[in-house]
């Protein structure tokens, strides 16, 4: 693997000076000029109720106000694998901020005024705030119509009920599993919902110009696929996807929250009735909380049966998911589960229910981790539990069980090429897992704890991806491409893997941000897909590029191609050492024959991958006979906490997270996602909580209240580390890891507190205030034991 | 509508404003100057943090009719006529992913650097701990701003 020259290296990123200078244009950084008016939402105020007036005149009386629009006028309906979403509310509303109307105003101020006049009459409706109850025979439903809804075919809505889809995974014989297990346990684990919290709110700006056209600027990581969701919701209003263009330029953070489609529906949508003016919308702090995407909450029931040597002989996993007023996304968040749900673990009999339920809370959608984090907190805390109950050590208890090449998944199809083991033994290593660790304090305990983790990309089988290359006259080289650097360092990654396969170094490559009438398909920047995806693509059209280099000089010098090879920029032949052709000389204006004529010309690169072994046919009830996933990434994170007994404050020392890469591209910008998302994923669990009233109302919609961590709050050390087991179809054996590195923070944390202090929390958020309690509960019900 | 003048990153402007407009608006929509993001619109975030007379502050909870007379100084400021030894570590130590909350981060830590040119770790979190960033865990900010304060110090 060392032979490379920029894969595998540490390249500084080609969006660096950009961003450190300012220079980096966000779509809030856009001017429009004075042709720019302004849209403000008229958010409902009832969880669930029936629209019955809507009195706009006294908001059409405010001096700046030019229009009021209305569910009326907009009676279309839209989503990513379920079309149960609707651009503004038409006959109900199901969620406490749900954009029933949109005041169009020539500044802020003027739109924000009318939106405050604008008077909804509702007739409350029984609202259910609590996926268990929405499973009840008796509760209220939230979509009648739900068996007229379009939906992908992998989906399995149940009318007449709250369930929106319901995954069914079964493998081996379950009763005949835990016939055979000598010890079983079963237990509940709940886990909230929380928000993205990118630094950057939704934005987008929707302009129809008179001619018929409508441009979208927006703060995405899918502009592809938004043109296909504006092109299918506004259909028909008579707009294809050659009339819809949109263009994205760098965006503040997505996590998953900017995948898809929510609010941009919105000016786009508005915009078109509104001809020659640009309309924007941008979410306040608080609307971002409540109406973008959220991550769904889950109550998930374990049941894991083994034998006394530690073998894993069955699982039953339920999972019931809170996804929320419309789950067009989110639903593929709870199949996802659903299929993947034994963790990366070899289990020869399972069963899995993963229940998708609409509850009148804000939708549920896609956020970093897609469902792995919520489902492996239960997970990876019970098998800490199991492995304690047989005397095992945990760790060995997961060396035993994990994983390996080979091993059939819950759906049959056998596990891909990974590092599983290397990961475990490391992180293990790492923070010493074998020697006993005491704390000088005595009011602190340090406790020790692990999980592993596993994710696939979750997508339609027919995601693909596309890049165009080309050269400039100086050998330097445009990368267009449609994939988003939402910060993961993604444009520099595919620019190291062009300059691989072309000797051009990365730092004469120039990758934009994405614009749909110019840049090639891509369909979203989600799933920890595009390092392996888009950069199959670029890696196929930079070999494009090549070989057109080298037919040319072939052709011209008559040298034989399979003796022709690139170095450093320049075309070099195996057994003509003088031979040297730099790029630069021929790539846009071909090489001068001795005639004067010239041959050759401008040289472009084009690549696509789309991966044709994928397929989400299988049987309904077992989920058996497809090939929904393409392949898992695979790693496994220890820690050391110190919690102080008093005050339940806790502190993580050190963390170690393991994870294979495949193939870094850049390692340090694999680094830098362990650092990043093992603090996101810390968050989850320490500080983070979306909390609701009894009407479902936010509480905690911003950051005075919603508490994300601060420069304060880090651990004391974080150890990352890369395991490379190269995935076979993988741009270079590389695989995707960025959702992945905060997918073991949560049952860390929990198995690290049962460590230290031999209590088991279930339900997270695990905060310092629980940790306080329970230690205080403990320490009060141990007396009376005794006296018993 | 009030007309001031300040100075903003050296050179002197006149603008004309709404009383209760706050500075980060007039910042953005009349001064074209774009690196102070808004990212909460209330204090919490620091994303919008710029140098007023040396001094960081959180430009969406200052109004623009306080700054009349005083100096300005913004990312776009600071990164002129050449990036700075601090910008040039954010770059070498992958201190920023996603960068929106960056010019912020920047200016902070330009005024940590101003007042305290050899910070130690503990100064560098307390001095950060007003400006969020969702995507890198913050240590990476940490290192450029100890690698630079080490740099000064040979």
């Amino acid at each position: 693997m060392s032979e490379y020259k920029f894969v595998g290296k540490p390249e500084i990123r080609i969006d660096g000076r950009e961003k450190v200078s300012g220079a980096a244009v966000y779509v809030d950084d856009l001017d429009f000029g004075p042709n720019l008016l302004y849209a403000e939402i008229v958010g409902s105020t009832q969880a669930h109720a029936l629209i019955k007036k809507i009195d706009v005149r006294a908001a059409l009386k405010v001096e700046g106000v030019v229009k009021v629009f209305t569910g009326k006028d907009f009676p279309y309906q839209f989503g990513l694998y379920v079309q149960d979403r609707y651009i503004f509310a038409q006959d109900r509303v199901r969620f406490v901020g749900e954009q029933v109307a949109a005041v169009i105003g020539r500044t802020p101020q003027a739109a924000k005024r009318g939106a405050q006049l604008v008077k909804v009459e509702y007739e409350p409706l029984p609202a259910v705030f609590n996926q268990m109850e929405a499973l009840a025979e008796k509760s209220v439903l939230l979509h009648p119509q739900m068996g007229e809804y379009s939906h992908v075919p992998w989906f399995y809505p149940q009318p007449g009920t709250n369930i929106a889809h319901w995954r069914k995974t079964r493998k081996g014989d379950l009763e005949k599993g835990f016939q055979e297990a000598d010890l079983i346990l079963e237990d509940e684990y709940h886990v909230p919902r929380y928000a993205h919290c990118a630094l950057e709110t939704h934005v987008a700006i929707g302009k129809y110009d008179l001619s018929g056209r409508l441009t979208v600027w927006s703060s995405s990581q899918s502009p592809h696929t938004q043109r296909n969701l504006f092109a299918e919701a506004l259909g028909p209003l008579g707009l294809t996807h050659k009339d819809i263009r949109v263009i994205t330029p760098h965006v503040g953070g997505g996590f998953g929250g900017k995948a898809g489609v929510t609010m941009e529906i919105i000016p786009a949508a508005l915009a078109t009735k509104l001809p020659g003016y640009a309309v924007k919308l941008r979410w306040t702090r608080e609307q971002e909380f409540i109406n973008t995407y959220q991550r769904l909450g889950v109550v998930a029931k374990i049941k894991v049966g083994v034998k006394k040597d530690g073998t894993i002989t069955a699982l039953d996993h339920k999972l019931y998911w809170d996804a929320g007023a419309y789950v067009e996304y989110g639903a593929n968040v709870v199949n996802a589960v659903g299929l993947s749900a034994i963790g990366p673990y070899r289990i020869p009999n399972v069963s899995i229910d993963s229940v998708c339920v609409y509850t009148n809370l804000p939708p549920g959608g896609p956020y970093r981790g897609f469902g792995y984090s919520e489902m492996l907190f239960g997970l990876e805390s019970h098998m800490t539990r199991i492995a304690k109950k047989l005397g095992m050590d945990e760790v060995q208890f997961r060396l035993k069980n994990a994983i390996r090449e080979g091993d059939t998944t819950a759906y049959g199809v056998p596990m891909n090429p990974n590092g599983l083991i290397e990961c475990i033994e490391k992180a293990a290593k790492a923070i010493d897992w074998n020697k006993k660790i005491v704390s000088k304090d005595p009011r602190k305990v340090i406790g020790k704890g692990f999980s592993l983790f596993w994710k696939a990309p979750a997508m339609p089988p027919n995601a693909s991806s596309s890049a165009f290359l080309k050269f400039n006259e100086d050998g330097s080289i445009n990368l267009i491409i449609s994939g988003m650097d939402i910060g993961q360092g993604y444009q520099t990654v595919m620019a190291q893997i062009a300059a691989e396969i072309l000797s051009v170094p990365p730092s004469k490559i120039r990758v934009e941000t994405p614009d749909t009438d110019r840049n090639p398909y891509e369909w979203q920047t989600v799933a920890s897909h595009i390092t392996w995806g888009s950069g199959n693509a670029v890696k196929k059209a930079a070999l494009d590029a090549k070989e057109q280099i080298l037919s040319l000089v072939e052709r011209v010098f008559c040298l034989p191609k399979d003796q022709l090879y690139l170095e450093d920029e320049a075309v070099k032949c195996t057994s003509r050492k003088n031979f040297c052709l730099p790029l630069k000389d021929f790539v846009v204006n071909g090489i001068m024959q001795l005639d004067g004529t010239y041959k050759g010309g401008p040289i472009n690169g084009r690549g696509m991958f789309l991966p044709e072994f994928s397929s989400a046919n299988c049987d309904p009830e077992t989920s058996q006979g497809g090939h929904p996933n393409v392949h898992y990434t695979v790693g496994a994170g220890a820690l050391l906490l110190e919690i102080d007994q008093e005050t339940g404050k806790m502190r993580v020392l050190k963390a170690a997270e393991a994870i294979d890469a495949g193939q870094a591209i850049n390692p340090d910008l694999i680094k830098g996602q362990i650092v990043g998302g093992l603090m996101q994923g810390l968050a989850t669990v320490l500080y983070e909580d979306m909390r609701y009233d009894d009407k479902g109302k936010l509480l905690n919609p911003n950051f005075t209240d919603y508490k994300i961590p601060t420069a304060l709050d880090v651990p004391d050390e974080i150890i990352p580390i890369i395991v490379e087991v190269p995935q076979p179809d993988g741009p270079f054996g590389a695989r995707g890891i960025g959702e992945h590195t905060m997918l073991p923070a949560a049952p860390m944390i929990a198995n690290a507190i049962e460590d230290a202090l031999n209590i088991r929390l279930k339900e997270m958020p695990l905060t310092a205030e629980k940790v306080a309690l329970a230690v205080v509960h403990k320490s009060k019900s141990k007396p009376k034991n005794k006296d018993k | 509508m009030a007309k001031i003048s300040f100075i903003l990153n050296e050179e002197k402007r006149s603008v004309e404003v709404e009383p209760n407009q706050t500075l980060l608006d007039v910042l953005r929509d009349k001064l074209g100057v774009k690196s102070p993001k808004c990212g909460c619109d209330r204090g919490d975030c620091g994303a919008c943090a710029v140098l007023l007379n040396g001094r960081s502050v959180r430009s969406c909870l200052i109004l623009a009719v306080e700054v009349e007379g005083q100096e300005v100084r913004t990312l776009e400021g600071i990164s002129q006529p050449k990036l700075t030894q601090l910008q040039e570590n954010f770059v070498a130590m992958n201190s920023f992913q996603c960068g929106f909350c960056t010019p912020g981060v920047i200016i902070t830590a330009t005024e940590l650097l101003e007042k305290n040119p050899h910070p130690d770790l503990a100064e560098i979190q307390e001095a950060l701990s007003g400006n969020l960033c969702r995507c890198t865990g913050y240590k990476p900010i940490f290192e450029a701003i100890l690698k630079t304060a080490k740099r000064g110090r040979s």
